[in-house]
């Protein structure tokens, strides 16, 4: 061990990378729906597995995801967490709440946050809906969405959201 | 097929900040021990195979290029593997597979993470195109599967601090082990911020630099070394995004396990398996691996834990080096765990040996959960 020799020279130099990403036909048709305020999922044709956002292929079976299936901005709270620290390069400020939103007829989860409501009455299975901006600040992302809010339904069971294939 | 055994394991020191050495230092280290602890040369080594995390976890892309030297793969094959966190784990599978096949007698494995040369937590919460920036490190991905753990099974929520308690008790046994923290008991963990709910700082593991470095061997090189027989091994994936995954109880992880329990011939891995080092980077992953591992029934696993089963004192003992909550080198906290499995049917563990132990498991898990690496050791060869 050399734990007891002076410290060699230590700087900070900091990388800045771009970068080009290149959507694909899948996600290019979600986000132009997204923009128009619609949230469209892709069915797989062979499994019937709803993905949203769509990737362009079923991760299960290997083929393009070709059906469209157009969602509501409800769902609910598959699980979730309570971000306490802030997160490097991240500008959003702690305590917020990042959940697993499960939109109706989808079959996956995404990430966004939840507001409108006390943290400490947050609930697995808990029904939400989306909270957009103002229509003319909409462009292509899912930050269209500012946030999830809880409304006035019963609770999802959420080991009945498990997809299976029939 | 070649049967092929481990016969040197060795480890840097793990800290915050390795500042003494250089990121090939930090790998030279590991690799002088394992070297000292098989009793070969250089000359004896056919291959190399090296494994890290993530290039973003130091901001050094393709470390293989400049390592080789340090390494000793000049002149010979070098592989360099990457499967997220799990990379210690696949990587020596990938090593011990170049035994296993006859193409090579004997391999040096290394791995390493240097996590003081950048910050891990902003390399895994990017900035996705299109989406709102809310990645939230390592502990913000899994905290909501610890949570529907607990929500299933209406676990308590003191297991989470008992195991966070257990592994750091265990380090202090392991003077490696990057915290040492005297005293460390379930109230203290309890008392601790809270960082990602349900998860609490001291039920996270720290942030290390590290590497560990195996010699693999086969059967006819070995001569009167100790050796660790390599009985079973597998590698398991599955999709990230895909419908129908159960992150608490990833398939991938239940069909790797049955595959090296019957490649070693286990029927009942909760009798058979004398200890095991299963990769828990946050307190509650130990009973839901458990589970995942075979060693009880679904919703059993954090009863085990409650009942002191996986202390080293158990009839199970887990994590007896102090687990990946008490050192994580990314990229070498698989391997560590592969390694110290071995230390142990070895009989090499000096402070944190189990006694008897004959039959030992290394889980590695990484990704979105969604990589498994294991495998089982033996002192016996049959």
């Amino acid at each position: 061990m050399s734990n007891d020799q002076a410290p060699k020279d230590y700087r900070e130099s900091l990388i800045h990378l771009e970068y080009q990403y290149t959507a694909g036909s899948a996600t290019t048709t979600f986000l132009n729906q997204v923009k128009e305020g619609r949230l469209v999922g892709q069915a797989c044709p062979k499994c019937q597995a709803v993905y949203v956002p769509p990737r362009g292929s079923c991760p299960r079976d290997g083929i393009a995801t070709t059906i469209e299936v157009p969602l509501t901005d409800k769902g609910c709270i598959e699980s979730f967490t309570v971000v306490h620290i802030p997160i490097p390069g991240n500008p959003i400020v702690p305590p917020y709440v990042c959940a697993m939103v499960r939109l109706d007829k989808a079959n996956i989860s995404f990430l966004h946050l939840i507001q409108g409501v006390e943290i400490d009455n947050i609930r697995i299975g808990m029904r939400i809906q989306a909270v957009w901006k103002p229509k003319e600040e909409w462009t292509h992302s899912l930050e269209n969405i500012k946030w999830f809010a809880p409304i006035d339904e019963p609770d999802i069971d959420v080991s009945t959201l498990r997809f299976q294939a029939s | 097929m070649i049967q092929a055994g481990v016969i040197g394991v060795g480890q840097t020191n793990y800290d915050s900040k390795r500042r003494d050495v250089s990121m090939a230092g930090l790998v030279r280290e590991a690799i002088d021990h394992a070297l000292l602890a098989a009793d070969v040369e250089w000359d004896a080594i056919d291959a190399v195979v090296l494994g890290k995390a993530p290039d973003m976890f130091e901001g050094v892309v393709m470390p293989e290029l400049y390592l080789a030297d340090a390494i000793g793969a000049v002149g010979k094959p070098v592989l360099r593997v990457h499967t997220a966190g799990s990379v210690g784990g696949s990587t020596a599978v990938i090593a011990a597979s170049h035994v296993c096949s006859g193409q090579f007698k004997t391999v040096l494995t290394v791995t390493f993470e240097k996590q003081s040369e950048s910050n891990a937590t902003w390399a895994l919460s990017p900035r996705y195109p299109y989406s709102p920036h809310i990645n939230a490190g390592a502990g913000g991905y899994f905290a909501p599967f610890i949570r529907e753990y607990i929500r299933r099974y209406d676990a308590p929520e003191h297991i989470g601090w008992k195991v966070a308690a257990k592994d750091r008790q265990n380090a202090l046994k392991n003077p490696l082990a990057h915290l040492q923290i005297p005293g460390i008991d379930e109230k203290m963990v309890s008392e601790t911020p809270m960082l990602w709910e349900p998860l609490r700082y001291l039920e996270s593991c720290p942030s290390s630099d590290g590497a560990c470095a195996m010699v693999i061997t086969s059967e006819e090189m070995v001569g009167s070394r100790k050796v660790a027989w390599i009985k079973g091994m597998a590698l398991r994936s599955e999709g990230t995004l895909s419908a129908g995954r159960d992150e608490v109880n990833p398939q991938a992880g239940i069909d790797c396990a049955k595959d090296i329990y019957q490649q070693a011939g286990i029927h009942n891995p909760r009798k058979e398996i004398d200890c095991a080092e299963i990769y828990v980077p946050f307190s509650w992953y130990e009973p839901m691996w458990l589970e995942n591992l075979g060693f009880c029934e679904l919703g059993e696993g954090w009863k085990l834990t409650d009942e002191g089963v996986t202390r080293l004192d158990g009839s199970l003992p887990v994590n007896m080096s102090g687990g990946v909550l008490s050192s994580n080198p990314i990229g070498a906290s698989g391997m560590i765990r592969f390694g110290e499995a071995a230390l142990q049917v070895m009989g090499l563990a000096e402070d944190h040996q189990v006694e008897d132990a004959n039959i030992a498991m290394g889980h590695a898990y990484g990704g979105a959960a969604q990589f498994f690496a294991m495998w089982i050791v033996s002192s016996s060869k049959n």
